[in-house]
């Protein structure tokens, strides 16, 4: 997309009905006759229960069921979440109930629904359900879960131990065996959530007469709700429609089919009724999944250079309760160490526990983060060991521009080699330091100290997988009203995903965007597809939409050509209109072009065009993509309070060709504001029995505007090789190396006291604690 | 035991009169009873700022609120900024021209509590903006857009008190 | 996430509040809603009534009155910011009420919702306990004061009876040209500080300070007024080095130890925040700017 027809950073087609209070988000949504529910969950980290009693529930009025396992056996065809994106592989116990039969795993896991008028009604009728619990011994930590001699997770369980697979190439004995320098550490990752503000919810209205679903939910991926829905209500994809609603951000907490989901589809289908469940926020923390939960033991093996030679050790991934989405963070974590580094030879034991805790899987970053936290740990504990400047050892290592196309020694999660296709390392880093004023830091660093104030800076690169395949569905159409409608299987969740569609099928017809339609999510007009998650979305449906509107713009113009009896190349396509190049009477609209590829009566279309003014284009991208970028990060701290301000952020990203410079920028510092939490303040604390102690947003820190700093933002745009927009994701591009950069920017604020930090989030007070500890020590 | 009480609420100037369970809160009667669906719901514990709506003209948490307490109360939702021929408010004209949304759940309450803030500061800098959008939290934008576009409408609405003045003069 | 089930009463006058809270066994008071609120919405109360205190005008307002400055108990935290009596009077109270959760909080929180809801962290008890106020309580039985000192019973409880209700807070202000410094810790703007210190001083024209207030939340189950520390800047003639030396007396007070926080470090903060506090009040009252 080289010369742009429009311009680039229009506002958005989304922002008029969001503005004005006329968005339709899934609990905007009433229906007539339309009841409530809400769930009974376990207060136990681990338990089983004898009965549940439901009496006084039901005597409540209002109350319309309670339902149990028993219900589900005796509704659903299984009582597990289907299988289809679980690892068939793992223990039967990984797998999550419905509802439990008799066993809970993790403080907040339903063991009963109440449906009843309201959800107050609801929430007082849970409160009369008694449930006969008798606790079990509780796994709170995945690195005491992983020994022989732990409790299980799941009574039935032989070990907590789901998967344990090392990541590994080239020759790591002999180069720690050969190492100028080894260097070893351990890392604590911890657990943050997703915290969209909407949370989950879904609303189900069963016809009984037609024997029809339809549901809307607010998802991430709709279509994997819907063959959930199929398989366990034994029906056709015909009797089942989803469709998503506006959706209030997903942040990965939406990328998956959850127990509540199909029990409301169930209640719905069992009391033949509009049926409504509204994740509340106390539920988001206990039952939507989480992130980050990680402990890290690192080894490394360097030069004299300050160069790497060699990484090892381990990881215990803590995976929660129940798999509710395979190995992704993990996997991902241990892959991502070396990201845009050159690492000779690598050796990571990846030991993933269950623990009893809400299931672990991908959050904004998707085990990203914690991996190059790692290296960027790595990296800064050579320069301190060698004494070479943090932004030296990063160049030496750092994979050179010229070396791009690069295969790393290691194979993606589908088992290909994992290649970095495009991009340059090297000059996004020198171009941070540079606009961030690096070299002259330490000058004001100095200045600063003379005056009592703890300045510091910290630099980190990433590269992140973006764009995985296997393809997102996109129909571009021109029905009888002559108007451009874009049909995909996109999922809009904030991106501005309806925007940045338009803007590409704009390019290829000649028609303003704004005139353009694009429908998202709705399994009715896009029946396949598969969701939006690991920045993805430009480049699976992106380059779908670009495809069918480039066919649909090839319709036009052999039809223009066949009804004026001009050659093709004598026809431009603009402001609607197919017509002969310097003669305007011989024009035709797209109505009329609709109309005829109808088969009205009138143009004569050539004999061999289908019909249908449309085209369905699922693109495959063949490979994955990567995005990268290089993050500069001011701080100053309090050595007195360990109050960290964050005093300029400086990125320097490559996410390929922009669509929208302006979304681009948008994704990027909710990413990095998102970093930033993980780095300072997001803190899911558990006690020894797994009982979680933050349920609310006053003691989850998530940034707000006071913390948030300015990000300033250059764009590097290295096209992508692999699909034809040039594109690359962005949606996670921000996220992954805020923690390394402000960690290593608070230690330098510090150096004075000499203080090496191993945990993310750092609090203050464990600022303060290092303080003190690095005095002692002397 | 069902507590429930009538009452007269003003909502963007109309009124409505409805009995109602005097546990319901101001949010949920604003969504759900009189479908107004504008104002979101996001924690339900006072933290977030979805559900930011002005009563008698301040800015408060609905979900803090019974819909009972706002009895006889004049209640401003995100519903009522457009002007005549759907034109967008010079604060959400702000927001839109400057990306100041993404997902758009938080954006109703943002935009009550600057309504608000706005009035009583019509020239804030950026620091004054921050600490005023420090009880609403958005998961998308990083804040940076809202802290723009904010800044924008006040200069926006200071040219529009401008030229209203300048009428009157004239 | 709704609030249980109860019995919503909204008098229209205090003694019909005081007839109502003596006569119902389970009753919780509800006035600016931002902490009874969150409670009954996640169901951590479960009152069989609830007495709305909005609707009770004669428990709103800010006066100043033979040398006392009373405020009624259901004045807003807002109607406080923007108070004349109150910029004149009692600075701290403003200062302090930038800390004071957000726009929206304030636009309902009460001073006398603050006072009884005791949170250790809580602004204002702080500044309350700083500035020696009265606590005016009152109940079918009659009227009674309590000084703000002894208002704490326990952890989040005030000494008051079920029946009463705190009407109103007094005190003395300070004299116009004095110092004042609120000075706190917190995560994040807005949240509850994890230390907080509040310091009211009065300083000679020979830079001796003649009379000194400090106060710190955060740190105990309730605010602690540190006695020794005043003692100690008190009449010295070499004001930096007491006020090194009083902040210093507080690493020794008994700190709470919490879940999140270790009584060690609000130690240390109650030393690195009253030392800040004790120099921005005493620049102030010698006619310094402070940043």
């Amino acid at each position: 997309m080289s010369s742009r027809k429009f311009e680039p950073r229009m506002g958005r087609l989304e922002d008029r009905a969001l503005l004005t209070g006329k968005g339709r988000y899934v609990d905007d949504i009433h229906l007539p006759n339309m009841i409530e529910v809400a769930f009974v969950r376990s207060p136990h980290g681990h338990a089983l229960f004898h009965s549940i009693d439901a009496t006084a529930a039901l005597a409540h009025p209002g109350v319309h069921a309670v339902y149990t396992h028993a219900d589900v056996v005796r509704t659903l065809t299984s009582d597990h979440i289907p299988p289809d994106q679980l690892i068939e592989s793992f223990p039967a116990t990984t797998w999550p109930y419905i509802l439990p039969k008799d066993e809970v795993c993790f403080v907040g896991e339903a063991v009963a629904i109440v449906v009843a008028d309201t959800r107050y009604i609801a929430e007082d009728a849970a409160a009369l359900v008694e449930v006969d619990y008798e606790p079990l011994p509780v796994v709170s930590n995945c690195r005491q879960a992983s020994v022989p001699e732990s409790a299980t997770v799941h009574r039935d369980a032989d070990s907590n131990i789901v998967s344990h697979f090392t990541t590994e190439y080239g020759d790591t004995e002999t180069a720690f065996a050969e190492a100028a320098h080894v260097f070893g550490f351990s890392l604590n990752q911890h657990r943050g959530g997703a915290h969209s503000i909407e949370g989950r919810g879904v609303v189900v209205n069963y016809d009984a007469d037609a024997h029809h679903l339809t549901i809307w939910t607010s998802t991430q991926s709709a279509h994997k709700s819907r063959d959930a829905a199929v398989e366990l209500f034994d029906m056709d994809e015909s009797q089942v429609r989803v469709i998503v609603p506006d959706v209030g951000g997903g942040f990965g907490g939406k990328n998956t089919v959850y127990p509540e989901e199909i029990l409301t589809i169930m209640a719905s289908r069992l009391l033949a009724r509009p049926v409504k469940w509204i994740e509340d926020r106390r539920e988001h923390f206990i039952a939507s999944i989480q992130e980050r939960d990680q402990e890290w033991d690192i080894e490394v093996a360097v030069d004299t250079e300050a160069r790497v030679q060699g990484v090892r050790g381990t990881i215990y991934h803590d995976q929660g309760a129940y798999t509710l989405l395979g190995l992704h963070v993990p996997h991902n974590s241990s892959i991502a160490v070396p990201g845009p580094y050159h690492l000779p030879s690598y050796s990571m034991e990846v030991i993933v526990s269950e623990t009893n805790k809400v299931s672990s899987i991908p959050v904004r970053g998707a085990g990203y983060p914690e991996g190059n936290f790692a290296m960027e740990r790595i990296l800064d504990r050579i320069s301190r060991e060698l004494g070479v400047d943090r932004a030296e050892v990063r160049r030496r290592n750092l994979i050179p521009g010229e070396a791009i196309p690069y295969e790393m020694p290691m194979k993606t999660r589908e088992g290909t080699p994992m290649i970095y296709e495009s991009g340059n390392f090297t000059r996004c880093h020198e171009k941070a330091l540079e606009a961030a004023g690096y070299e002259d830091f330490a000058r004001l660093q100095q200045k600063a100290r003379a005056e009592g104030r703890h300045i510091g800076i910290g630099v980190a690169n990433m590269v992140k997988v973006t764009g995985r395949g296997p393809f997102e569905s996109a129909t571009v159409r021109v029905g009888r009203s002559g108007r451009v409608i874009v049909y995909t299987s996109a999922m809009a969740m904030g991106q501005g995903t309806k925007t940045a569609l338009a803007q590409v099928c704009a390019e290829q017809l000649s028609i303003p965007p704004d005139q353009i339609t694009v429908v998202t999510v709705d399994t009715a007009s896009s029946p396949i597809g598969i969701g939006a998650y690991g920045s993805r979305t430009m480049v699976n449906a992106g380059n779908s939409v670009h495809l069918a509107a480039g066919e649909v713009r090839d319709k036009a113009i052999r039809v223009a050509a066949h009804v004026f009896e001009v050659e093709e190349k004598d026809i431009e396509i603009a402001d609607g209109f197919a017509r002969v190049k310097g003669d305007q009477a011989k024009s035709l609209t797209f109505k009329d072009i609709a109309k005829a590829l109808g088969a009205a009566k009138g143009l004569a279309i050539p004999k061999d065009m289908p019909i249908g003014f449309e085209a369905t284009v699922n693109f495959r991208p063949p490979d994955v993509t990567y995005c990268n970028a290089s993050h500069v990060v001011q701080v100053e701290v309090d050595p007195e309070t360990g109050g960290v301000e964050i005093v300029r952020y400086v990125v320097v990203n490559d996410s390929g060709t922009l669509i929208n410079p302006t979304l681009v920028e948008g994704q990027l510092q909710g990413g990095i504001a998102h970093g930033i939490g993980n780095a300072l303040y997001e803190w899911m604390g558990y006690d020894e029995n797994a009982q979680p102690v933050i349920t609310n947003l006053a003691e989850y820190l998530l940034p707000t505007s006071t913390t948030v700093p300015n990000i300033e933002i250059i764009h590097e745009e290295t096209p992508s090789t692999l699909n034809p927009l040039g594109v690359k994701g962005a949606g996670e591009s921000g996220v992954v190396a805020v923690a390394g950069a402000v960690i290593s920017a608070v230690e330098n604020a510090l150096e004075p006291f000499g203080i090496w930090i191993s945990d993310a989030p750092i609090s203050p007070m464990r600022i303060v604690e290092l303080i003190e500890e690095s005095k002692a020590a002397g | 035991m069902t507590d429930t009480r009538t009452i007269s609420v003003t909502v963007n100037g109309s009124r409505h009169d409805l009995e109602i369970e005097t546990r319901l809160t101001l949010a949920d009667f604003l969504r759900h009873q009189i479908s107004l669906t504008g104002t979101h719901v996001g924690c339900e514990h006072g933290v977030c700022g979805a559900c930011t709506v002005l009563v008698d003209g301040q800015a408060v948490r609905s979900c803090l609120m019974l819909a009972v307490q706002a009895d006889g109360a004049m209640v401003t939702t995100v519903e009522s900024m457009t002007g005549e021929n759907e034109q967008l408010h010079p604060l959400q004209q702000a927001f839109h021209d400057n990306h100041g949304l993404q997902c758009g759940f938080c954006t109703p309450g943002i935009l009550m509590t600057l309504l608000e803030f706005l009035q009583h500061n019509p020239s804030p800098n950026e620091t004054e903006v921050r600490e005023a959008l420090s009880g609403s939290l958005c998961r998308c934008t990083g804040y940076q857009k809202i802290v723009a576009a904010a800044l924008d409408a006040a200069s926006r609405l200071r040219q529009d008190v401008g030229k209203t003045a300048g009428r009157r003069e004239s | 996430m709704k609030p249980p089930p109860f019995h919503y009463h909204d008098p229209r006058c205090l003694d019909d509040a005081l007839g109502l809270l003596a006569e119902k066994e389970n009753a919780k008071l509800l006035a600016g809603g931002q902490s009874l609120m969150p409670m009954l919405n996640m169901r951590f109360v479960f009152p069989d009534d609830v007495i709305d205190l909005n609707r009770i005008p004669e428990l709103t307002s800010i006066g100043e009155d033979e040398g006392l400055v009373r405020i009624g108990a259901m004045t807003r935290q807002c109607a406080l910011e923007r108070s004349e009596v109150i910029r004149d009077h009692c600075p701290i109270i403003i200062e302090a009420l930038r800390y004071v959760g957000h726009i929206q909080t304030r636009n309902r929180g009460t001073i006398g919702g603050s006072l009884c809801h005791l949170d250790p962290s809580a602004e204002l008890p702080t500044v309350a306990q700083g500035l020696d106020a009265t606590i005016h309580i009152q109940s079918k039985r009659g009227a009674r004061t309590l000084a703000m000192e002894d208002f704490p019973a326990f952890y989040m409880t005030p000494a008051i009876e079920p029946d009463e209700i705190v009407t109103a807070v007094e005190f003395a202000p300070w004299p116009k040209d004095h110092g004042f410094a609120f000075v706190e810790f917190a995560r994040r703007l807005g949240d509850f500080a994890i230390v907080g210190v509040a310091v009211l001083l009065v300083v000679s024209a020979d830079g001796s300070i003649s009379r000194a207030s400090i106060t710190l939340g955060g740190v105990g189950q309730a605010p602690i007024r540190c006695t020794a520390a005043e003692e100690i800047v008190t009449g010295s003639n070499d004001s930096d080095a007491a006020m090194r030396e009083a902040a210093e007396t507080c690493r020794k007070i008994d700190a709470m130890d919490d879940l999140h926080v270790s009584g060690v470090y609000r130690q240390k903060l109650a030393v690195a925040l009253t030392l800040r506090a004790l120099r921005k009040a005493y620049d102030r009252a010698i006619g310094e700017s402070v940043a």
